[in-house]
């Protein structure tokens, strides 16, 4: 891989530890997925935030980054936090400080889009937290490969990332073309379609023909679906998404998907009511559309849930929905706005039997958490939930 | 015999092989306090990998595994290099931390539990002593 003078003596250790180490990273990588140079990116999206998932051996090693003086130089984004009890707590703010000391902005969301970083078409970014990678690959047009952490605490530092995968445009082409004859028509099919074919494609690029969703929230609850249940972090929708044009270059394999598809998800995800102890909404974190859409349905349910509602969803939107009035109403009604957190990457399993959500990427972790799941379309769970 | 790979990260080290013909999820894989193998799905589960050659065929599961072989070095608990078949981003990234000679594109099968190595990882060269 080629690398400039200036890389050459960050490689070399003239710029300190910290750039020297995120350098050594990036070219490791770059060398071994077969990148020709680095390329610099416009933000970072950096993963690894909850005490849950880096637990000690990652404080230790970002108090040892940044006492060596790790700075990010490009604008950075964190992902959501978790929740525990005092001593979790403790650990998380000291994570938290760690990443501020570095220059991160610690927004912690999963959404970055809906806020504080929203990339433009064809930005080259390092990002990870798989769900905004196909959020901001597909929707947005923007290039980002699944980067780790790690790897895209190191491209933050330098401002940099090796020139490979999706950030070429020979390799952002459809792979397999998939025709839905279901009809789609709210949130949980779309959770329902994801979840399905994140198995089935694997680490595919999609082409999907005969899908036009409603919102743009459908299309990010596909997208992490299929992030989540396989490695899928690029796909092309006829008629919607800025690539699809020119998403086809070869003749590809065609699969379709139908309602008795959709119905194996669904009937999986079917736990009864007795066993749900909370009810998610907000993976990936929600819009205000989607905050105010439960508001609504709550409304119309005119009583107070038994089993409560935690909607996760960034500050920004939270801070909105305080200003829109929508916070109020859910708490009148045993709902909770948890801000810039995750409950995925929080010690559910320790707290919960059984969830009911909205979302195909929370049915995933939580059932592989050993927890009972019912996934269901939002209005359908808020109505009828005790 | 001397097998050729490919350097991911620098150093060289000498020592016992400990072989896995698995992928290896470092993060709830590893004890990061012990170096014991926790991982049910290895087939060197029970093993510890303190000061040991480790060869496996690639990395699995979280990213944060990377942050796990820097606490093993820093426990002195982590073997002495590592060797791969494909290197991937969360190994390779935490050798680079952590500081451990590791070469990929080397033919494992060919490296027994209990043999001792040298790695030459600057030179991307493995030598079995006989």
């Amino acid at each position: 891989m080629y690398l400039t003078k200036e890389e050459e003596l960050i490689l070399a250790g003239e710029y300190g530890y910290a750039l020297q180490k995120a350098m050594e990273i990036l070219v490791a990588l770059g060398e071994i997925y077969g990148a020709d140079r680095l390329i610099p990116i416009k933000s970072a999206q950096v993963a690894g935030v909850s005490y849950k998932n880096i637990g000690d051996a990652g404080i230790e090693f970002l108090r040892d980054f940044v006492n060596s003086g790790a700075k990010v130089s490009v604008y950075t984004t964190l992902n959501p936090a978790g929740i525990g009890d005092e001593f979790f707590m403790e650990k998380q703010r000291e994570i938290l400080e760690l990443y501020k000391a570095m220059g991160i902005e610690i927004t912690s969301t999963c959404t970055p889009y809906y806020g504080a970083n929203l990339p433009k078409f064809g930005d080259h970014i390092a990002w990870s937290e798989s769900s905004a990678v196909i959020f901001a690959n597909s929707i947005i047009g923007a290039r980002t490969n699944r980067e780790g952490g790690p790897s895209s605490l190191a491209a933050a530092i330098v401002g940099k990332t090796p020139n490979y995968g999706l950030h070429l445009e020979e390799n952002r082409k459809a792979t397999v073309i998939v025709e839905v004859n279901a009809k789609l028509k709210d949130f949980a099919d779309y959770s329902f379609l994801g979840y399905y074919l994140g198995k089935a494609l694997k680490n595919d690029i999609p082409y999907f023909k005969n899908l036009k969703p409603e919102k743009t929230d459908y299309l990010k609850e596909l997208g992490a679906s299929m992030a989540a249940t396989g490695s899928i972090a690029l796909y092309h929708v006829e008629g919607e998404t800025p690539e699809y044009r020119h998403a086809i270059a070869d003749k590809l394999e065609k699969i379709e998907v139908d309602e008795r598809e959709l119905e194996e998800v669904r009937e999986k995800f079917n736990a009864e009511w007795g066993e749900i102890d909370a009810i998610v909404i907000g993976c990936p974190h929600a819009s205000i559309q989607e905050v105010k859409e439960v508001a609504e349905i709550l409304k119309m349910r005119g009583k107070p849930l038994k089993v409560p509602l935690l909607i996760t969803a960034s500050r920004a939107v939270k801070a909105l929905s305080d200003v829109l009035g929508y916070t109020d109403v859910i708490e009148r009604y045993n709902g909770k706005i948890i801000a810039d957190s995750c409950l995925i990457v929080s010690p559910v399993e320790k707290w919960y039997r059984g969830i009911a959500t909205n979302s195909g990427k929370a049915s995933f972790y939580f059932s592989s958490a050993g927890l009972k799941v019912r996934l269901e379309n939002t209005e359908k769970l808020l109505l009828e939930a005790p | 015999m001397k097998l050729k790979g490919r350097k991911i990260t620098k150093g060289k080290a000498r020592g016992v092989a400990l072989v896995s013909k698995k992928p290896l999820s470092f993060l709830g894989g590893v004890d990061p306090k012990t170096g014991i193998v926790k991982d049910v799905e290895s087939d060197i589960r029970g093993e510890s990998i303190k000061d040991k050659i480790l060869v496996f065929p690639r990395g699995k599961g979280s990213t944060v595994g990377s942050y796990v072989l820097y606490q093993l070095k820093k426990n002195g608990v982590a073997p002495k290099a590592i060797i791969v078949e494909e290197a991937e981003t969360i190994v390779a990234t935490g050798a680079i931390i952590a500081e451990i000679p590791m070469v990929d594109k080397v033919d494992i099968s060919k490296i027994k539990s209990g043999q001792v190595v040298e790695v030459d990882a600057d030179e991307g060269e493995v030598v079995i002593e006989e």
